[in-house]
């Protein structure tokens, strides 16, 4: 299968990715290759199969419902390179 | 004494022959003499390593066989105040407010932090080359990588840079760096050990592990970080042995299934004799050896590169220039802060994952990529547990090569995923994975022959190690640096 151009514009636009042309003309070579030779698995009869989305058996783990406290809160606002306005973070406008 | 096991040191230091802080200098030392040629430290903590050494010299009783010992961590495992990069250009200046669970759990052993250790960019790939501080050496042969993509670690512990390491294994990086500079590396079972605090690749797959010079040490490291965690809730309830008490020195009723396709045309001639050779020796220690066959071996790379690269991209979603990390300078509206900032931090191994991913698990395509290899990673799981039925452990090499030349597989995607061939499946079905050296090819680079077991049989396969390196000498052989 051939990535076009187009379509590795739109996989970058909807992850939130801006590409140079060259890197458009670079990853739509590199993407092709991969998911055509993913195609091999076309092979292999999953039929009757479930799909598997973790590994070990794990079930639900519950905590109890209660409030614990948390003395990082003002570190990790901290951690935010944009700026802090009554312990919350200000972000640019949408438009 | 930087090329004391980390059994040694623990002796010497419970009978006063020299100190914790004696100890942190001597690899201090070394790294300042040593590392710029390898460049395994990205970067390194003198003064926590120097005042940790203190702690434990003033406590001076050394119960815990950790206490006072050298170590390095991955530079993906979060350190309060220690800046944590995941060798990336996003989190080029980030210092995490807290520890990952696994750092606080050798720390209350008593272990003392030397540095940070070099990475792929966020653990994705196999040669370090992604690393936005440089790629890692081979210690045995400086044109050539270390592996990845705990390539640091790998090398570091190589070198007697470190008394041993932390690594993270997803589809191979713990076990194939381990091979390449010729150290054991132990891959746990998925949630043996917490991973909290840990930056996140493959949220299913990753796992954390130690790196050492011998079994024994790696099954001390284990000792002190393996177990439920209640701050990790993929950390089932099984109960941690004495890891140290299943090292014995025959393996008189044990079973080695030896997996026919993990030894097919596309592994060097040169590591396939050496394991085979190892399994003789096994034979000769009295394990009974049966063929077994995993059919599925031949799609178990795309079946792990699509499932990865799909978790990847959605963890990768939280690296937006808002929370912590890189920003954007520039940017006048949100959309644009996002772009910018992602654009501008994350290389191209990082893009391609997060762009596979987006693919993979978008409306039209989810059901022929994502969900089919689901679908084969559920027939790969019932496939082991029915060869772990006719063995005990299954023995094979560690990588189908050794250490390539740095640049060599850069530019294919592909050929650098074919580094992990014989790693991915016990990242896929979860299963625990030891390496240790096994050899060297005629070119003088070290082989690494890889022992998987059940879920939660790390007891058996640290076994079967212990008895191959007990009864053989390449453990001893040291890079010259």
């Amino acid at each position: 299968m051939q990535l076009s151009h187009e379509e590795v514009r739109k996989i970058a636009k909807l992850a939130r990715l801006g590409l140079t042309d060259a890197e458009v003309a670079k990853f739509s070579v590199q993407l092709s290759d991969i998911l055509s030779h993913a195609k091999m698995l076309e092979e292999v009869d999953t039929s009757k199969v479930e799909p598997a989305a973790q590994i070990t058996g794990l079930g639900n783990v519950l905590f109890k419902d209660e409030v614990v406290p948390c003395d990082k809160a003002e570190a990790l606002l901290g951690q935010s390179p944009q700026q802090i306005q009554d312990n919350l973070i200000k972000v640019k406008n949408v438009f | 004494m930087f090329h004391l096991t980390i059994a040694e040191a623990h002796r010497g230091l419970k009978e006063k022959k020299f100190s914790a802080v004696d100890l942190a200098n001597a690899y201090l030392n070394r790294i300042g003499k040593i590392d710029e040629k390898l460049n395994s430290y990205v970067t390194v903590t003198n003064e926590v390593a120097l005042q940790q050494a203190k702690e434990a010299d003033a406590k001076g009783t050394f119960d815990n066989p950790l206490s006072g010992i050298p170590m390095t961590l991955k530079d993906i495992i979060c350190t309060a105040g220690i800046r944590t990069t995941a060798c990336s250009k996003i989190l080029e200046n980030f210092v995490p407010p807290y520890n990952a669970h696994v750092y606080d759990r050798l720390r209350a052993a008593g272990a003392v932090l030397l540095g940070k250790s070099n990475t792929d960019q966020f653990a994705m790939g196999s040669s370090t080359e992604t690393s936005c501080f440089g790629v890692t050496k081979n210690p045995w042969d400086t044109s050539r990588v270390a592996g990845g993509s705990s390539g640091g670690p790998a090398a570091s512990v190589a070198a007697d840079l470190a008394a041993f390491s932390i690594g993270t294994d997803t589809g191979g990086s713990i076990r194939q760096p381990a091979s390449f500079c010729s150290c054991v590396g132990l891959k746990v079972t998925y949630g043996r050990v917490p991973r909290q605090g840990v930056i996140a690749y493959a949220s299913s797959h990753d796992s954390i592990g130690p790196f050492g010079k011998t079994v024994e040490d790696v099954a001390l490291v284990l000792n002190a970080i393996a177990g439920k965690s209640e701050r990790d809730s993929t950390t089932p309830d099984v109960a941690v042995p004495d890891y140290t008490q299943s090292l014995k020195k025959d393996l008189k009723g044990m079973t080695i299934g030896i997996p026919k396709e993990y030894f097919d045309e596309g592994v060097e001639k040169e590591t396939r004799d050496a394991i085979l050779k190892g399994i003789e020796v096994m034979r000769k220690l009295g394990a009974n050896v049966v063929e077994v066959s995993l059919p599925l071996t031949k799609y178990a790379i795309p079946t792990y590169y699509l499932i990865v690269k799909s978790e990847a991209s959605t963890n990768m979603a939280r690296y937006d220039g808002i929370k912590y990390g890189l920003t954007a300078k520039d940017a006048k509206e949100l959309e644009e802060i996002y772009v910018k900032t992602r654009s501008e931090g994350f290389g191209d191994e990082v893009k391609r994952a997060i762009m596979i991913g987006t693919y993979t698990l978008s409306a039209g395509y989810i059901d022929a990529f994502y969900l089919k290899a689901a679908k084969i990673r559920a027939l790969m799981k019932r496939e082991y547990e029915e060869a772990f039925q006719k063995c005990d452990a299954l023995v094979a090499p560690t990588s189908p090569f050794t250490a390539f030349k740095i640049g060599e597989r850069m530019e294919d995607p592909l050929a650098m995923y074919a580094a992990d061939t014989l790693t991915v499946p016990a990242g896929t079905v979860g299963l625990p994975g030891l390496t240790l050296p096994a050899g060297f090819d005629s070119k003088g680079l070290p082989i690494g022959m890889q022992i998987m077991g059940g879920q939660f049989q790390e007891e058996k396969i640290l076994h079967v190690g212990y008895a191959y390196e007990q009864a053989t000498e390449w453990h001893k052989q040291k890079p010259k640096l």
